[in-house]
């Protein structure tokens, strides 16, 4: 009895295999009809979208998992994935352990807003110093003479200021302070840029929603979170000065105007305190992270071709969803620098196209 | 035949089973260790006394997350002591039947709320009483060092009480089951001999519950020590040594949780493991401690 059960498995097994192997000799497929990506949690409901709407288009699955954008390149560097999503531009350290060239391929553009809980929600002017001083802890009073003097006009309470900011490592965190690092020379000796930094005041909250959390049931304080999350949540922000001396209102049209600048041939800018005179400063790209030689891992050209077909389609068809879900779109000049990037990619040293 | 052969596969099947878990847990101290290994290396034993944790500079201390870890862990089962005794003798001893019934179930199931559920509700709905009581504590009570730093509602305090309502079913049902076993030919000898209700809790059920009590306080510190998401929620998550119950602080358990995912340094990385073996360590020797006190009390008590 037992001797035939296992011989019956063992047909079945036989049987799959040969079923399988059939269909992979199958010269057919000319694009791998799965691809997975990992990274990123700030474009997370974007990619959902592109992957969803590109799955219904061309049959190809995409899978992404918001892991972070840390151990988006870490796994991309572990060569267990097709492609990397990101915040911040890979680090030279990282990019020495990646071992080969990888392209970073701009999707969107994102921004962070400040937010704030002061009765009656007045709309706030600010600038660098001021925002600087007061996540440093040294304007400590919401009428300081340094807010009041930007603010002309708006009568700010005698009240201490609470400052509410990410507990969690995250890619809104490394833009907020990438900006302040760049645009007050104060931060940049006391905290400089990272995705956590050594806060030296205020409560910490996990997530967009652990910041708002906390900012929503604590009068007089103020925090950061991701420009999409403020609106889909009616939280006010501020108006930021930019270097062109403009008090900018994070739109996506202002955010998308920050990238109006000269862009390197690698996109991989940072366009925190951006010279564009109607750019929002604290604003920045995100970019899917891939390598440039496609043939690693024992992959083949089929995942190879999917990824630059999907590649080519989030950065032009694809485009048009971003505003929809209050993500800034790609410029013109953005897009054909991605064109240049996309078509550098390679298998076995030759062009995919 | 047939019979002895499944007897000694039964028992190489079991052998297995318990090397298993003495594997995991020997397996999750080496992994941890050489995880950790080049923090310890670079930090030694100092990064346990050192105050600043900036991941950016590559400055690594773990004394804040300690002291807040401790604080909030020993206070909650502290607290939570009187009531869970008080709770177990009610349910066994004072009221009988479907209400106790009802009660002990209610318990039950405060243990299979998720722990993101505690913290959302700790945020949103805890949090603001808590302020107001500490506003007044800190208005009339500021000269308590204690009480003496500003408010904001989220802290320690928020963490403790958090806390103390999460570990308090696991107390309480470990101290109910002892409580049973307390033989009824002890409380009735009281009884006969003039006892009041009182009076036989205090000197005969207490002290036979002893173990029980030690017990469950174990299972619960265990359980506290190492709770994340409901305390990262509530604590401030600030890296900064607390001087008062009202300032927000951190735990190991949550900052580990925070800033796991977009470490990207191999230090960071390396620093955030060595916290986690820290963690471990002291959960295994709160254990083994609790063991230990355990085995005394029990041998005591035959003894006697």
């Amino acid at each position: 009895m037992k001797k035939n059960l296992l011989l019956v498995t063992g047909l079945v097994m036989l049987f799959s295999m040969s079923m399988f192997s059939c269909t992979g000799k199958n010269p057919v497929i000319q694009e791998a009809k799965e691809l997975s990506g990992a990274g990123a949690t700030f474009p997370k409901v974007l990619y959902e979208k592109y992957f969803d709407n590109y799955n219904q288009l061309k049959q190809v699955q995409v899978n992404y998992q918001a892991v972070g954008s840390g151990a988006g390149i870490n796994t991309l560097i572990e060569k267990t994935i097709d492609f990397g999503a990101t915040d911040a531009p890979m680090k030279a350290e990282e990019e020495e352990k990646a071992g080969a060239a990888v392209l970073h391929i701009p999707t969107s553009l994102g921004a962070v807003v400040i937010t704030y809980n002061l009765e009656g929600s007045p709309k706030l002017k600010l600038n660098a110093s001021a925002i600087s001083g007061i996540f440093l802890g040294t304007i400590k009073k919401w009428n300081d003479p340094v807010l009041q003097q930007l603010n002309v006009g708006t009568t700010l309470p005698d009240a201490n200021i609470v400052v509410i900011h990410r507990s969690d490592g995250s890619g809104t965190t490394y833009t907020f302070t990438e900006y302040l690092t760049k645009a007050d020379p104060n931060w940049e000796k006391a905290l400089g840029t990272g995705k956590t930094v050594n806060w030296p005041v205020g409560l910490g909250g996990k997530g967009n929603d652990g910041v708002a959390g906390l900012l929503t049931q604590t009068p007089n304080s103020i925090g950061y979170v991701e420009l999409i999350f403020a609106a889909q949540n009616n939280l006010p922000y501020a108006l930021i000065q930019n270097k062109s001396g403009n008090f900018v209102e994070p739109t996506l049209e202002s955010v998308s105007k920050a990238a109006d600048i000269e862009l390197p041939d690698d996109l991989k800018v940072s366009i925190t305190d951006t010279d564009s005179a109607d750019g929002y400063p604290i604003s920045t790209f995100t970019w899917i992270i891939l390598y440039q030689e496609q043939n690693y891992n024992n992959r083949d050209i089929t995942k190879a071709r999917a990824v630059y077909n999907l590649l080519w389609w989030i950065t032009h068809e694809g485009q048009d969803i971003n505003e929809t879900l209050q993500f800034g779109k790609l410029s013109d000049l953005a897009v054909q620098k991605a064109e240049a990037l996309i078509k550098q990619i390679t298998f076995d040293g030759k062009p995919i196209n | 035949m047939f019979y002895m052969r499944s007897d000694k596969v039964f028992k190489i099947v079991l052998l297995v089973f318990g090397f298993l878990i003495l594997f995991f847990s020997i397996g999750i101290f080496i992994q941890l260790s050489s995880s950790a290994w080049l923090s310890i290396k670079q930090n030694g034993v100092s990064f346990l006394f050192k105050s600043v944790w900036d991941p950016n500079k590559d400055v690594y201390g773990a004394l804040p997350f300690l002291i807040g870890t401790f604080i909030t862990a020993l206070l909650s089962v502290f607290l939570s002591l009187p009531l869970s005794i008080g709770t177990s003798l009610f349910l066994s001893d004072y009221v009988k039947g479907n209400f106790s019934n009802i009660i002990s179930s209610l318990i039950d199931l405060l243990a299979s709320i998720p722990s993101v559920v505690y913290g959302l509700w700790g945020l949103f709905m805890l949090v603001p009483y808590i302020r107001i009581l500490e506003n007044w504590l800190f208005k009339y009570a500021g000269f308590i060092p204690l009480f003496n730093s500003k408010p904001y509602g989220v802290g320690i305090l928020s963490a403790t009480v958090v806390l103390l309502i999460m570990i308090l079913p696991y107390s309480i049902s470990v101290i109910k089951e002892v409580l049973k076993m307390v033989p009824d030919d002890l409380k009735e000898a009281g009884y006969a001999l003039g006892a009041n209700k009182w009076e036989v809790m205090q000197k005969i059920v207490l002290p036979y519950i002893k173990s029980g009590i030690f017990a469950g306080t174990g299972l619960s510190l265990g359980r506290a020590l190492g709770e994340t998401m409901a305390v990262t929620m509530v604590i401030g998550n600030r890296n900064a040594v607390p001087t008062s119950l009202f300032d927000p602080a951190n735990t190991l358990a949550s900052v580990i949780a925070n800033e796991f995912y977009e470490a990207s340094s191999a230090s960071h990385v390396s620093s955030l493991i060595y916290l986690a073996l820290i963690l471990f360590v002291f959960s295994f020797l709160v254990n083994f401690t609790m063991q230990l006190i355990l085995r005394k009390i029990n041998t005591g008590m035959i003894k006697k």
